[in-house]
């Protein structure tokens, strides 16, 4: 397995906010974590890449033991979380951006790691020199993603990618995501956006007020009434 | 005012040396500004340290101040590296407020430290060299102040070259402005705050072994160049590198000028008009794009 969650519990100050998470995620799969805005999404992603200590519970990345290890130590393992809100380097241009998204993998790896990126992005390509704060938002998210492509994740955890996106890239974005997960890498695609979510995910997690309160086969959960009246309005 | 520029001239140029060195002590303390978010109150202090460092190699081991710099430059890095993250990090609990206080405390310590050890006598170093001029043909310029002039630009462009071009100085860059991305991509952004403070730390270590020849040193000495140094910093635009680097030379041809003018003890009044005029109506610095 390349990520088991259990029992995990992580809050700020004294204020508790996830309740005991179990989930995992195996190579080459898409699982998704969908709930309403506060429900703890983004913390459970700062507690996995190691941005946050969790309380207690723990985590393990393709069977080790991981809990409480810091970001970069995360980052070197392959785990790679691509922010809420993109967090790219303004003042950088998009070349460093990149770069920076194999800090932690050397240089010969850095300029195959940047083909592969414009390979995939090729609108990136057109503006290495350009400072990434001048991007649009739909190319700074692309900027983000691209970035955590460029450390070789073994496991992608993406926030919102769909967030502040057009229809049209808002679809274009959840094709993306299933092609890299065609290359074998695990994904773990933390979304509002259900209907999308379900369509490319193999599993997924309902997260409420820091608890899951439905999980299983995307496709048995699209038929599941409670979670058509809670968020589809059905 | 009648304006003679036999005078003129040479007092410009003499400026423009001395404002070298306080482009290069402004350099440490934007650097450190524009990556930690705070200003550095030991860093008058570092250079005082720095000064008596360069004096007592070469009255105690006949180093030349030139030479030291391949010395000090190195150790100061490793002083300031060590400060951030073994002082200042672990007792300020990651709280902007609490970096200023503890600075400041060091600032105060060191400050201490020096006059008990070394008294508040002034000191100075006599070399073959101190009192070399070179004639330009329309003025006389000290030896000593052409090499600090060029040594404080090679050291500057070394900076620019370092934060332009190497991994370190993009992850400096990064860390500036967006941490928790900077984490994300597995910079280790304490290690990073600490490379930061080591070569700001080392900057005025540079400027130090430039500065001792023309100079003199006492505990108190610091003083006079980091007022100057903030008010370079903030004429440059907090955190701005060329900025901080033509606002230097400025000021230094403002206080060659002021001395000419208004007699050698006024000289740096000027400075300090310019440094409240700036608080008043252009709070972002001269050269200063965001507010
Ligand atoms: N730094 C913080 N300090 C204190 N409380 C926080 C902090 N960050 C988040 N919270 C709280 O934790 C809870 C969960 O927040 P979180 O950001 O994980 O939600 P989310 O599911 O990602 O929401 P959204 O969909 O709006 O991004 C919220 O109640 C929020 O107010
Ligand atoms: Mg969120």
């Amino acid at each position: 397995m390349l990520l088991e969650v259990d029992r995990l519990e992580a809050g700020y100050g004294v204020v508790p906010v996830l309740r005991g998470l179990s989930l995992h995620v195996a190579s080459g799969e898409v699982i998704a974590v969908l709930g309403a805005n506060g429900a703890g999404k983004s913390t459970l992603n700062r507690v996995l890449s190691g941005l946050m200590p969790p309380w207690s519970g723990h985590v393990r990345f393709e069977g080790i033991e991981t809990t409480g290890q810091d970001a970069a130590a995360m980052v070197e393992a392959g785990l790679v979380h691509v922010p809420e809100g993109r967090r790219i380097f303004p003042n950088l241009n998009v070349r460093e951006n990149l770069e920076l998204g194999s800090y932690r993998r050397g240089r010969p790896r850095r300029r195959q790691n940047l083909e592969r990126a414009f390979e995939i992005f090729p609108r990136l390509k057109e503006r290495t020199s350009q400072a990434a704060g001048t991007l649009s938002g739909g190319e700074q998210q692309m900027l983000s993603i691209a970035r955590g492509l460029m450390a070789e994740p073994k496991l992608l955890i993406l926030d919102e990618p769909s967030l502040g996106l057009s229809p049209l890239l808002v679809e274009e974005m959840f094709g993306l995501v299933q092609r890299i997960c065609a290359d074998g890498l695990g994904i773990l695609l933390v979304e509002q956006n259900v209907m999308q979510s379900l369509a490319i995910a193999s599993r997924a997690y309902m997260l409420e007020n820091g608890a899951f309160t439905l999980e299983g086969p995307a496709a048995a959960l699209l038929e599941n009434p409670q979670l058509k009246k809670a968020y589809l309005g059905l | 005012m009648m304006v003679n520029f036999s005078l003129l001239l040479p007092a410009v140029l003499n400026g423009v040396t001395t404002g070298a060195i306080y482009a290069l002590i402004a350099l440490g303390l934007t650097l450190i500004y524009g990556v930690l978010h705070i200003i550095n109150f030991a860093h008058g202090s570092l250079l005082m340290l720095a000064l008596y460092a360069a004096f007592f190699l070469y009255t105690l081991a006949g180093i030349d101040p030139y030479v030291a710099v391949l010395i000090l430059v190195p150790a100061f890095f490793v002083l300031g590296y060590g400060l951030q993250r073994f002082v200042i990090q672990p007792t300020s609990h990651g709280r902007d407020e609490n970096i200023l206080l503890v600075t400041l405390g060091l600032a105060i310590i060191i400050d201490n430290l020096a006059l008990w050890l070394w008294t508040s006598t002034t000191r100075t170093i006599d070399t073959s060299y101190a009192f070399e001029v070179i004639d330009l043909g329309f003025a006389f310029i000290p030896l000593p102040k052409i090499i600090a002039f060029f040594g404080a630009l090679a050291f500057a462009a070394l900076l620019w070259a370092l934060i332009t071009f190497t991994d370190l100085g993009r992850a400096i860059r990064a860390v500036a402005r967006e941490r928790d991305g900077a984490r994300l991509v597995g910079i280790r952004v304490e290690h990073v705050y600490a490379m930061t403070f080591g070569i700001g730390t080392a900057a005025v270590a540079a400027a130090a072994c430039f500065l001792l020849p023309t100079f003199y040193v006492t505990p108190q000495v610091g003083y006079a160049f980091v007022l100057v140094a903030f008010t370079t910093v903030v004429l440059g635009g907090m955190g701005s590198f060329v900025g901080a680097l033509s606002a230097g030379l400025l000021l230094g041809i403002v206080e060659s000028l002021g001395g000419l003018y208004l007699g050698e003890s006024l000289g740096q009044l000027g400075i300090f008009v310019i440094f409240i005029l700036i608080l008043l109506f252009r709070p972002m610095g001269l050269f200063g794009a965001r507010a």
